[in-house]
């Protein structure tokens, strides 16, 4: 076995009140930088490449044959068969913006987050979910045993369980192919650079660069989603630059893992449940004297 | 772009990134358009209007490269007294014939000088050949090209452009600024089109009037700018350099005709010019005859060019149709190809193939056009049963891309080699399998026949070595006989090594080069980043590997490049020789300043500023003196099936464009015509990202087919209102000719234009969509006629008229009744619409 994973992963994330990278958290050793992607929406063309390629390369079944009438998305959203997908919003420039109040078509390549702090691995009961030592988060198909707890778990509703299967699905960074050293397939696909991959800290520098350029530019509503450590999530691994509120593109505008709250609910179970033991133990005794 | 060449598209994107401005000129608002800088709705069949304009802009303030259209263009040259325009005879040009629907182009010819064409209608103009043509520099001679390009586009004015494209003036402004700003010795403009120009009975003038436009801006033969043709498959650009069209040879040689080319030195005198690249057109024949005749084609028998098939008329894919229908002919090979769905008037398709007595489909899925004989839509209307039709079908399945060595020309010129990666599976087989072995089993069966007329088979080179177990033909022993060889059997590094006397073999002159040194150049896969900009070791670019053609026009008269920033080759006085970046695309020791001597012909004819080697005037050709049927000028006409009138000219239509007087292709009426309010709005047909074509090879693939399930219709709000449309239900479109039904979505991205002070609304209409698949729906093709570009015989499916009514279309036979109703409540004949 080699170092990187000499120590089976922690099963549940690290405290809210780390920082620093989940792997470490994880308890691997030593490990890899943790790596994600930048998905630019400024760029994507629509084209879908990244959900065939996706779909291609991990074996993910089509998502049924139905005309949604949601402008050209026709997959709807992220679901245990569609892990990459392809947003359309037809809508009106901000009047802020260049090109004021001029119709425009967003399209933007949604994916799974893999959180620095991920509900759905806190809540996998079978160890199915683990952090990788890439700082991803995968399910592990052959453990998930499809008890469904991820999929409310995660703020995004990016998990799903496969219908005729149950077991849960998600993208997985393509960590098959990480492990090889190739790039992702939906990045690899990408012909407009829509989806960068790489080392995290590389990514938020590009996107940095990229927000200001298009600031600059007179795009006054370009803003990056996902990208800060500090939000409910500790930062995404998988962040965008959107032109738009991110409620425009289907994402929740504030996101916070769902298990923060867990440790102070079960604080709070504790008490009660301490309360409850010295009631009873107060009747008891008390009916002694 | 983005919609339909998204892998391409990441070059604009780049550009973008670098500062280009992407403009977008589109009647809907596509992928396209969302990345653009400007999108720019028109009405569709307009854009002569619009390109004509921008021509009048450049022309009317000054602002055209002069230097550039002086010495590389025939602006200079004086045109016959002959000669008249549209304008001197309202919206035609001299020499129409009307009751033969054609123009005699004598009076077309420069004035003393009858000069053939380097494309298109090949022959000599009739008149004395050996003349001058005589040019004023001044470029004020009345009769000189550009006095007559300026009085020719004059009425083409931003009101014009407002009126008749629907347009406003800002827009049109803005353009024009963007064009001009990005032109001239220090930028440049490129030009990318697709079938959205060439898709209408006038469409070969939409890309004469963007030529026109970038020789004037001096946009041609330098980096970064051109006009690209965007193809619509991988290798489009092989099949017309390899051609799969009826009038051609390789490399762009006219096929002969019958009775006038009885001979080689006939056909070879038929078209070839004095000067430039194409004077040695003897030696690319025989050449060609060689590489296909070997020893048999020799001096003594005219190499063999009797074998050659002799063009008895135009039989381009419709003609074929039509001559199916006449029961002329009788079998049909469809290779990759699926006109039940993809070609106009589906209905026509089918109704030809029911008259064969065999069809040969060779592609991946059972397609429409395999299995309309049991379910097509004739057999739920009555008008077919599968019991009465006579048509032996053979259904043959296709390797893919993936399981065959071969090559790709995309539009650069650049082939691209790709090997297999996997055995193709049970029956299925490359095209090089099939009709190798199919050569051979036939060449087996006349083994040992004497007759006359098998010769040319049992002649033929047929010895391609074999290889796996399949015995599949070598792709590179077909490339190694392209790109010929030499007399000792070398391979052949250059066309210029081609002779007229038999020595040298070559399947395509224009290839010789791909196999130099015996290695496959078009195999190479030297990266970007590990040679110069122009990646001249990535693949193999004909001609001679250059990658941007008449490069000479890239440098000044003097022949220095007409910027640092856009420098791609230049005269070296040192050396005496032209060098640069790229191949230089001229004779490589003519200085700049040269003039040819007495009596030179070919390459050695060219002046030092004849950059346009393949011309026989070494010009560009703002006029066309020859080469075209429909005329020396782009003029706007109307659609066949149009709403609105001809505000240009009277003349409503291209007086020459092709079309039918057959029930089953019926025209619409006349704009403002009694009846032509039953077919209020304007269709155009395009394609979406995640399917191809006619769907052969998308619709029956799940991760393609998920992403754009059903066939569909894209509506204004404003339409859907006026006609009572609900977004995700379903409306039936009806042409006058057929109906189909498809669900509807209203999208802010249809927007109503103004047209000559009435609104104009276009349905969008993708055409992949046909019974068959994974994912299906009507075919949008049903709905076009068959009226024909005059040049290249390619259908109006770009702009046509129809009406839409919410709710499904009726079934079997009331479907028939319906579109019966139609033609009654419009008036509609065989006749209607068919005046030139």
């Amino acid at each position: 076995m080699t170092e990187t994973t000499a120590r089976a992963p922690r099963r549940v994330s690290f405290s809210l009140l780390e920082r620093g990278d989940p792997a470490d958290a994880t308890g691997y050793r030593a490990h890899l930088e943790r790596v994600g992607f930048f998905t630019d929406t400024s760029v994507c063309i629509g084209c879908k490449a990244c959900e065939v390629a996706c779909k291609e390369w991990n074996g993910v079944p089509d998502d049924g044959f139905r005309l949604t009438g949601m402008s050209f998305d026709n997959t709807g959203g992220l679901s245990g068969n569609t892990w990459r997908h392809v947003a359309f919003v037809e809508t009106h420039a901000p009047a802020a913006d260049a090109g004021d109040g001029e119709l425009r078509w967003l399209m933007a390549s949604d994916v799974c987050k893999h959180c620095t702090h991920a509900a759905c691995l806190d809540v996998c009961p079978t160890g199915a979910l683990i952090r990788t030592e890439f700082g991803t988060v995968v399910v592990q198909d052959d453990v998930c045993n499809g008890c469904g707890y991820c999929v409310p778990a995660c703020p995004f509703g990016v998990i799903g369980r496969r219908e005729h299967d149950g077991r849960a699905f998600k993208c997985t960074l393509c960590y098959d192919r990480l492990r090889a050293g190739m790039l992702p397939a939906c990045a690899q696909t990408c012909p407009t650079d829509s989806i960068q991959f790489g080392p995290l800290d590389d990514l938020r520098m590009r996107a940095e660069r990229r927000l200001r350029e298009l600031q600059d530019a007179g795009v006054s509503s370009a803003r990056l989603y996902g990208e800060d450590p500090e939000d409910g999530i500790g930062g995404a691994g998988a962040f965008f630059l959107l032109l738009d509120e991110p409620e425009v593109y289907g994402l929740p505008p504030d996101p916070v893992v769902t298990t923060r709250d867990l440790p102070c609910l079960w604080a709070h179970a504790a008490v009660a449940a301490a309360g409850l033991v010295a009631t009873a133990l107060t009747c008891f005794f008390g009916r002694r004297r | 772009m983005a919609e339909c060449h998204p892998v391409g598209f990441q070059w604009v994107m780049e550009a973008k990134a670098r500062g280009a401005t992407v403009i977008h000129v589109d009647p809907r608002f596509s992928r396209t358009s969302a990345l653009a800088d400007l999108h720019v709705p028109l009405r569709a069949g307009t854009d002569i209007v619009l390109l004509g304009a921008i021509v009048n802009h450049v022309l009317s303030t000054g602002k055209d490269f002069r230097d550039y259209v002086l010495h590389y263009t025939n602006a200079a040259t004086i045109v016959s007294e002959e000669f008249a325009d549209t304008e001197d005879l309202d919206g035609i040009f001299s020499g129409l014939i009307a009751d033969e629907r054609r123009y005699d182009p004598a009076s077309w010819s420069y004035a003393g000088a009858p000069t053939p064409a380097a494309a298109g209608a090949r022959a000599w103009p009739t008149g004395a050949r050996g003349g001058t043509a005589e040019t004023d520099p001044t470029l004020s001679h009345p009769r000189c090209v550009f006095q007559i390009l300026r009085r020719h586009f004059s009425r083409y004015t931003p009101e014009m452009v407002e009126e008749v494209c629907g347009i406003p003036r800002e827009h049109f402004a803005k353009l024009c600024a963007a064009l001009v700003e990005n032109s001239g010795r220090e930028r440049t403009t490129a030009f990318c089109y697709a079938v959205g120009w060439t898709q209408h009975t006038v469409g070969v003038q939409y890309i004469r009037t963007a030529a026109i436009l970038q020789l004037l801006l001096g946009n041609i033969g330098r980096p970064g700018g051109g006009i690209i043709a965007l193809r619509g498959h991988a290798s489009i650009q092989g099949s017309t350099d390899i051609p799969t069209l009826f009038d051609l040879l390789p490399g762009y040689l006219p096929m002969p005709q019958a009775g006038a080319h009885d001979s080689l030195s006939a056909y070879v005198a038929s078209f070839v010019p004095e000067k430039g690249y194409w004077a040695d057109a003897r030696a690319y024949t025989v050449s060609l005859l060689k590489a296909w005749w070997g020893d048999a084609a020799r001096a003594e028998n005219d190499f063999c060019f009797d074998y050659l098939p002799r063009l008895t008329g135009s039989h381009g894919t419709y003609e074929t149709v039509l001559a199916q229908l006449a029961g002329e002919c009788r079998g049909y090979f469809l290779v990759g190809e699926n006109p039940a769905v993809g070609s106009a008037n589906g209905r026509l398709q089918r109704l030809a193939m029911a008259k064969l007595d065999w069809l040969v489909v060779r592609d991946f899925s059972l397609i429409e056009s395999a299995t309309w004989w049991k379910d097509g839509p004739e057999i739920e209307t009555g008008e077919l049963s599968t019991e009465e039709i006579a048509t032996e079908v053979f259904f043959f399945p296709a390797a893919a891309h993936t399981e065959k060595d071969g090559s790709f020309t995309n539009t650069q010129r650049m082939l691209q080699w790709h090997h297999a990666a996997v055995v193709p599976s049970g029956d299925r087989r490359s095209d090089l399998w099939f009709y190798y072995h199919l050569g051979r089993r036939i060449r087996d069966k006349l083994a040992g026949s004497t007759d006359e007329r098998d010769r040319p088979v049992l002649d033929l080179t047929w010895d391609y070595p074999t290889h796996g177990p399949l015995e599949e033909p070598s792709a590179e022993a077909v490339l190694a006989e392209i790109n010929g060889t030499d007399a000792d059997g070398n391979p052949l590094a250059s066309f210029g090594a081609l002779a007229a006397d038999g020595s040298t073999s070559c399947g395509c002159w224009i290839y010789a080069g791909v196999y130099a040194g015996g290695v496959n150049q078009a195999a190479r896969r030297r990266p970007g980043r590990e040679q110069g900009h122009l990646a001249p070791e990535w693949g193999w670019a004909w001609p001679a590997n250059r990658r941007v053609l008449y490069n000479r026009a890239s440098a000044d008269p003097e022949g220095h490049p007409w910027s640092g920033r856009k420098a791609l080759v230049w005269w070296d006085s040192d050396t005496g020789r032209w060098t640069g970046h790229d191949v230089p695309d001229f004779p490589a020791t003519t200085p700049p300043g040269a003039t040819p001597p007495e009596g030179a012909r070919g390459a050695g004819a060219l002046g030092g500023d004849d950059a346009f080697t393949m011309q026989a005037d070494g010009k560009a050709w703002l006029f066309a003196p020859s080469g075209l049927v429909d005329g020396p000028l782009p003029a706007h006409y109307e659609p066949q099936d149009s709403p609105f009138a001809n505000r240009l000219y009277a003349q409503l239509h291209n007086p020459v464009r092709q079309v039918l007087r057959r029930r089953e292709s019926r025209y619409g009426p006349d704009p403002g015509a009694p009846g032509s309010e039953v077919f209020p709005y304007v269709a155009t047909t395009y394609r979406l990202t995640e399917h191809h074509t006619a769907g052969g090879m998308s619709r029956w693939v799940p991760y393609l087919s998920e992403l754009q399930p059903e066939m569909f219709c894209e509506v204004s709000p404003q339409l859907a209102a006026e006609r009572g449309l609900t977004h995700g239900g379903y409306a039936t479109i009806v042409s006058p000719r057929a109906a189909i039904e498809a669900r509807v979505l209203v999208t802010e991205r249809m927007r109503p234009l103004t047209v000559q002070g009435r609104p104009c609304h276009q349905v969008g209409l993708p055409y992949h969509f046909g019974p068959n698949g994974l994912v299906t729906g009507d075919a949008a093709n049903e709905l076009a006629g068959l009226s024909l570009d005059p040049n290249v015989h390619i259908q109006e499916v770009k702009a046509f008229t129809v009406d839409i009514v919410p709710g499904r279309r009726p079934r079997g036979p009331a479907l028939l009744a319906l579109v019966d109703d139609y033609q009654r409540r419009a008036d509609l004949s065989d006749e209607t619409g068919t005046a030139p």
